[in-house]
């Protein structure tokens, strides 16, 4: 957003609470490595030039990736300043800081959607033996207490965490609920490559069926690694990772879990094979069938008989429990009456209801792609020409 | 894709949305409370019955009131006068993800020719009956059987009996647990 700014010569300043790339110096764990490839991080007046497009960004690649962006932008970032509120006023807003006040008459949030851990409530009810910890905390195996591990979430977090714990020698059980699956790799190309090309990532937020539904699409079943590696069930079950069905209760010392573990994974299935299709359809359609390797379906997710639904937490099965169980924005300082009765902020494409404020980086905002690094340009590119609209006194209510 | 006006599985989807809609507005309206009430009859005969239930704010009512018994059968030396109640429980399972096979397929334009499912609730007595405390009282599992004829390909009509198991309220409180409180007074 700064470079589109900068490019229509409009004075504006970033306010950053710790230094460039905050959150992936510090809420990520080491062996985490970006979930698109290189090539597609495409930002404005900037992409990737190295030597392979095709792998996937370390932690400290990105985070250089991004210092490096915001250097070359001369982005007129104010690190080590919080914001503690932001105010509605006659002719615009004003933003409290830990440095000083800003007067402005718009303002553009980018915290990001993954500020807030989502803790289940029944965590409560967990017999203090049980250590716990959730993703934003976790940075490696070493914290990680000797002894059986839950991972509670099956999407890209805890699906890569209950990989590694169980790699590092915890006997890991996850604890499935609503997840989707998708391979790395399909007819030889990155699903990345395929969803970029054949339209997926550019589908638009006003022609989809369900909007709320498809903001709340939990993350795809990917890791980023050297090796292009799966990280769905089957993968984990070959590791010795043991599938259990959604987290649904505790009570007495007992963890108690969902029995629609068998239909969860035949949905995802279902999706998966849905996504394929399209990918066929389109690479037929592009005569791209002599360039690719040929279709084909990846084996159904693999269930035991009959998964336990429940777990004795006093016995010592399960020392620690790793909450991957998804975050939330925290928009604790916006003193506005913008957010809706789930807390949730009230925006057309990202424009908010209060004019001259625009929202960026959440799932689906515009586009699919809106939650990647690769869906600023075009997200960034539509706000701020509503921005410039606003400032000139001609803006319409969508974006 | 046949069209739209041709496919009739019998459910009003244009309503359901609309309803759907109204108490996305109005959550108040969308909490109902089902009623259901039971009398002994004689033996393990009961006979069960509902016709009031409380939703959109206000108190509601079947078109009638139905009723249903439950018994033993004789193997158990009781009288047969009706369904196990486990087996009422395997037909409101079938009843629900039925109902719903059939209006996923409407709002997904997909007629259907014929819904049928088979039930299947293996389970220990062992447990009921108190012999093994390491059995459970209800089903080891229950194994549902679709066979469907509709216009649509194989992994089409799965996506249908997917989508319906995972809107399906008897599904899920089969599936996860639920508190269930029981107060006794004495008349």
């Amino acid at each position: 957003m700064s470079w589109q700014l900068t490019q229509r010569s409009i004075d504006h300043v970033v306010l950053e609470r710790g230094e460039v790339a905050h959150s992936w110096k510090t809420e990520r764990w080491r062996s985490l490595r970006l979930l698109t490839p290189s090539w597609q991080s495409r930002l404005p007046g900037y992409g990737y030039e190295g030597a392979d497009p095709d792998g996937f960004r370390t932690m400290p690649e990105t985070i250089a990736f991004l210092e490096t962006y915001a250097k070359v932008i001369s982005a007129p970032v104010r690190e080590h300043t919080t914001v503690s509120s932001v105010r509605r006023t006659d002719d615009g807003y004003e933003v409290t800081t830990d440095q000083g006040t800003w007067q402005c008459r718009t303002v553009v949030i980018a915290t990001g959607a993954c500020n807030i851990p989502m803790v289940p409530a029944l965590a409560a009810a967990l017999p203090s033996e049980i250590r716990t910890m959730t993703a934003l905390e976790y940075k490696g195996p070493e914290q990680v207490e000797p002894g059986g591990v839950l991972v509670v979430g099956a999407s890209a977090t805890g699906t890569q965490i209950a990989e590694e714990l169980q790699r590092a020698g915890h006997p890991v059980t996850i604890s499935v609920g609503e997840h989707v699956r998708v391979p790395r790799t399909y007819r030889g190309r990155d699903i990345q490559w395929w969803m970029d090309k054949c339209g997926v990532l550019d589908d638009r937020y006003d022609e989809v069926d369900d909007l709320v539904r498809a903001r709340h699409v939990p993350s795809l079943q990917l890791a980023g690694s050297t090796d292009r590696r799966d990280v769905d069930l089957n993968h984990l079950s070959g590791l010795g990772v043991r599938h259990i069905g959604r987290l649904a209760n505790v009570t007495d010392g007992k963890a108690q879990f969902s029995g629609s573990l068998r239909n969860l994974c035949e949905l995802a299935d279902l999706k998966m094979n849905r996504l394929l299709e399209r990918i066929d359809v389109w690479a037929a359609e592009q005569e791209l069938d002599g360039d690719v390797e040929p279709h084909h379906r990846f084996d159904a997710t693999r269930l035991e008989d009959s998964p336990p639904l429940e777990l004795k937490l006093k016995s010592g099965e399960i020392r620690t429990i790793l909450w991957a169980t998804g975050y939330r924005p925290d928009y604790s300082w916006l003193e506005m009456p913008v957010l809706d009765r789930k807390g949730r902020l009230r925006h057309e494409g990202g424009v908010v209801e209060s004019p001259g404020m625009y929202l960026l980086g959440i799932p689906f905002l515009r586009r699919r792609k809106s939650s990647l690094i690769d869906g600023a340009a075009d997200d960034t590119k539509v706000l701020c020409e509503h921005l410039v609209r606003t400032l000139d006194g001609k803006a319409e209510v969508h974006a | 894709m046949p069209e739209t006006k041709s496919v009739d599985n019998g459910v009003n989807v244009e309503a359901i949305l609309e309803a759907r809609k109204a108490l996305t507005a109005q959550p108040e309206g969308a909490k109902f409370v089902w009623r259901a009430q039971c009398e002994w009859v004689r033996g393990t005969h009961s006979r069960s019955s509902v016709e009031k239930f409380y939703g959109l704010g206000d108190e509601q009512k079947h078109r009638t009131r139905y009723t249903f018994d439950s018994d033993h059968p004789e193997i158990f030396a009781s009288e047969d006068n009706g369904a196990t109640p486990v087996e009422l429980l395997m037909a409101g399972l079938a009843g629900c993800i039925t109902a719903g096979i059939a209006t996923v397929a409407q709002n997904r334009n997909i007629q259907l020719h014929s819904v049928k499912a088979t039930l299947e609730g293996p389970m220990d007595l062992q447990g009921i009956l108190g012999i093994d405390t390491d059995v459970r009282n209800g089903f080891d599992n229950i194994k549902v059987t679709y066979e469907i004829k509709a216009d649509a390909t194989l992994d089409e009509i799965k996506a249908i009996v997917a989508q319906s198991q995972k809107r399906s309220a008897v599904y899920d409180a089969v599936t996860n647990p639920t508190n269930v409180t029981v107060e006794v007074r004495k008349v």
